[in-house]
């Protein structure tokens, strides 16, 4: 009966702390369902959803009769009936066209006047007015359309007119040009698709969010932590096993969450052009050695956090706020389009984002920029974790209550 | 053996604790005894090295615990005032859990959390989940959690809180058992009847300080009574009324 062990076999502390992290949360219906179900499968169907409605809006709109309350149509019976044939439909007047189009009764209203036939037929530049309202986002592909509408009725007209005075119409266009859009069809996607790093983010961090506040402030609410700080063990090691399996967590929710965008993009229109997306087996392979650091200091920093909530609760409304951190960054590239460049990759976070949105557009990654990306995100936590570490040696953290 | 001299610690301007000295000898339970606030809980932590003291010293088996904090854990099992269980776990996992956090490998973990399940009778909740635990059920399972790498020196923190009459008595047992086994126990508690039953020698603390060390006949004796409870309340209000003076 001594207190001396053979020590030599036993398991390190850090992966004893590790394994029973794993196995207590995998025994947690909410912890599953979050960070391996809803966690992972939310966002790429809110993805799928929000493509869907924009995209299927935006053929509905292309190929639906136009409406346009026209007003003096009997004075230009052919530019309506050359309008209505290239899909406009023609709605009866309204009697104060600008207040029905500012309360929204109607979206377009074609306005002619009565001179407009006697300026037709004196070949004069004969004047239509169109009323709406630019501010209105779901109008502004039926904008581009009537405006293109009219544009190639009075071409075709004028084409004609110089026709009939033996002129050839080609002298109106000293200049001819041949668009040849060099993105790539993922490129095109890709202005869709801004929103997917800080989805794909999202996800890492609902993976480990439940269980980086269980094994902190949890330990702390449940009066688990003072007994186990009591242990002959380095707390750097017990520190070490719960970041261990955050990371984990959060890594397996983001291979899901990956996982079920490659399925999600069968899923998309495939014929809609712009909506190829480069996510797949080649994708989540890249994508892996440049999330995994990041895994790494989100559950870092989740740790360092929570630990220091006296509560679950309080520790879940800290990281509810946490949460909107890589935001910023995903706005500011969505808002203002970078060019990637090397010093971004060594702003974690941010240099994720550019990297992971520079592969989504099907170019080829750069090993330079992934791999300080690796470095300054690894140094990064490996900072965030000795913060936490100091907190866990104040004798404030080790005695609850 | 457990030697405390002149331990001090504050917490800003109130000083929890004022100068306790004391042993815990080897084969004997010690009592430490006080009213609530006394300073038992704040002198127990920083014996088991989870607080620093301001000053003074701990030895726990000739061990400076200052100098060697991890030699100390090794050598105390101790039932902390904080003795939350991991709800998910069942209560053998609880006890391997710590086993191997005392740095047993994985077959003397499980022979050794077998040993105690069946020497604390507790074969019939062992593979339950703690949750649902009643409070005598969760002691018992931290108590085999803290003995599970054989101890010399067992330090409990107010072990009969929240337990029943059965409860109580098994506990009793127990803790009769390590003394047999010839191992150094340190309890505190507020209760005078536990003392009475079960110490072997007293140290009464009042205002963090030691205000009576010694066996329950020497306290009867100095105290001039007959029963240990009217000996504490004598000794307490003593000192108390020196407190104000």
């Amino acid at each position: 009966m001594s207190a001396g062990h053979d020590r030599g076999r036993a398991t390190a502390p850090a992966l004893v702390v590790f394994i029973k992290e794993c196995r207590e949360s995998l025994r947690d219906r909410r912890v599953l369902l979050n960070a391996l179900v809803l966690g992972p499968l939310f966002t790429p169907l809110l993805f799928l959803v929000l493509i869907h409605l924009i995209v299927g809006r935006e053929l509905e709109k292309a190929e639906q009769p136009l409406p346009v309350a026209v007003i003096g149509a009997q004075y230009a019976p052919n530019l309506v009936e050359d309008l209505r044939r290239q899909g406009m439909a023609q709605r009866p007047p309204v009697a104060d066209p600008e207040a029905a189009v500012r309360d929204q009764s109607v979206d377009f209203v074609l306005r002619i006047s009565p001179e407009f036939a006697q300026d037709w037929n004196a070949g004069r530049p004969a004047q239509v007015e169109l009323i709406f309202d630019s501010s209105r986002q779901d109008l502004r592909s039926a904008i581009d359309r009537l405006e293109a509408m009219l544009g190639t009725t009075a071409r075709r007209v004028g084409s004609l007119r110089l026709l009939a005075r033996g002129i050839a119409p080609s002298l109106l266009s000293p200049v001819v040009v041949a668009v040849r859009d060099q993105a790539t069809p993922e490129a095109r996607g890709a202005v869709l698709l801004g929103m997917l790093p800080y989805f794909l983010m999202l996800t890492a961090l609902l993976g480990g969010m439940w269980l980086a506040i269980d094994s902190t402030a949890g330990e702390r609410e449940r009066q688990s932590l003072e007994p186990l700080l009591i242990n002959p063990v380095p707390r750097a090691q017990i520190l070490l096993g719960k970041l261990m399996a955050t990371a984990l967590f959060s890594m397996s929710s983001l291979v899901l969450g990956m996982l079920a965008f490659t399925a999600v993009g069968h899923l998309l229109p495939a014929d809609e052009p712009g909506l190829a997306l480069s996510i797949g087996p080649r994708f989540v392979l890249l994508a892996l050695p440049i999330f995994a650091p990041l895994v790494v200091l989100i559950a870092a920093a989740q740790i360092w956090v929570a630990s220091f909530a006296r509560s679950f609760r309080e520790a879940q409304t800290y990281l509810g706020l946490a949460q909107l951190v890589p935001l910023v960054p995903s706005i500011l590239l969505m808002a203002v389009p970078m060019r990637p460049q090397l010093w971004m990759s060594a702003i974690p976070v941010f240099g994720q984002q550019v990297t992971i949105l520079h592969l989504l557009r099907g170019e080829a990654p750069q090993p330079l920029g992934i791999a300080i990306g690796v470095v300054v995100t690894l140094l990064t936590a490996a900072g965030v974790f000795v913060l936490t570490l100091r907190l866990y040696k104040s004798e404030r953290v080790a005695i609850a209550g | 053996m457990i030697e405390v001299r002149d331990l001090v610690k504050s917490f800003g301007s109130v000083k929890a604790v004022a100068g306790v000295s004391f042993t815990a000898r080897d084969g004997q339970i010690t009592g430490l005894l006080g009213p609530n606030g006394a300073g038992k809980t704040t002198t127990l932590r920083m014996l088991y090295t989870l607080m620093r003291p301001d000053s003074g010293q701990i030895r726990v088996d000739g061990i400076d615990a200052a100098a060697d904090p991890m030699a100390v854990r090794r050598r105390l099992g101790v039932l902390p005032d904080a003795r939350g269980l991991y709800k998910r776990l069942t209560a053998r996992e609880n006890i391997r859990y710590f086993a191997q956090l005392q740095g047993l490998d994985a077959q003397q973990a499980r022979a050794r959390s077998d040993e105690l399940i069946a020497a604390l009778d507790m074969a019939a909740l062992a593979d339950r989940r703690t949750e649902g635990f009643s409070q005598g059920e969760r002691v018992k399972t931290a108590i085999a959690r803290a003995l599970v790498h054989d101890p010399r020196n067992i330090v409990l923190d107010e072990p009969a809180n929240g337990l029943d009459v059965m409860s109580t008595r098994g506990l009793r047992e127990v803790l009769r058992g390590l003394r047999a086994e010839g191992r150094c126990v340190l309890m505190s508690t507020h209760i005078m009847q536990e003392v009475a039953v079960l110490c072997d020698r007293i140290v009464i603390i009042a205002h963090g300080r030691v205000v009576a060390d010694g066996t329950p006949d020497e306290l009867r004796e100095q105290s001039g009574q007959t029963n240990v409870e009217e000996a504490f309340m004598k000794i307490i209000g003593a000192s108390a009324l020196q407190g104000l003076a």
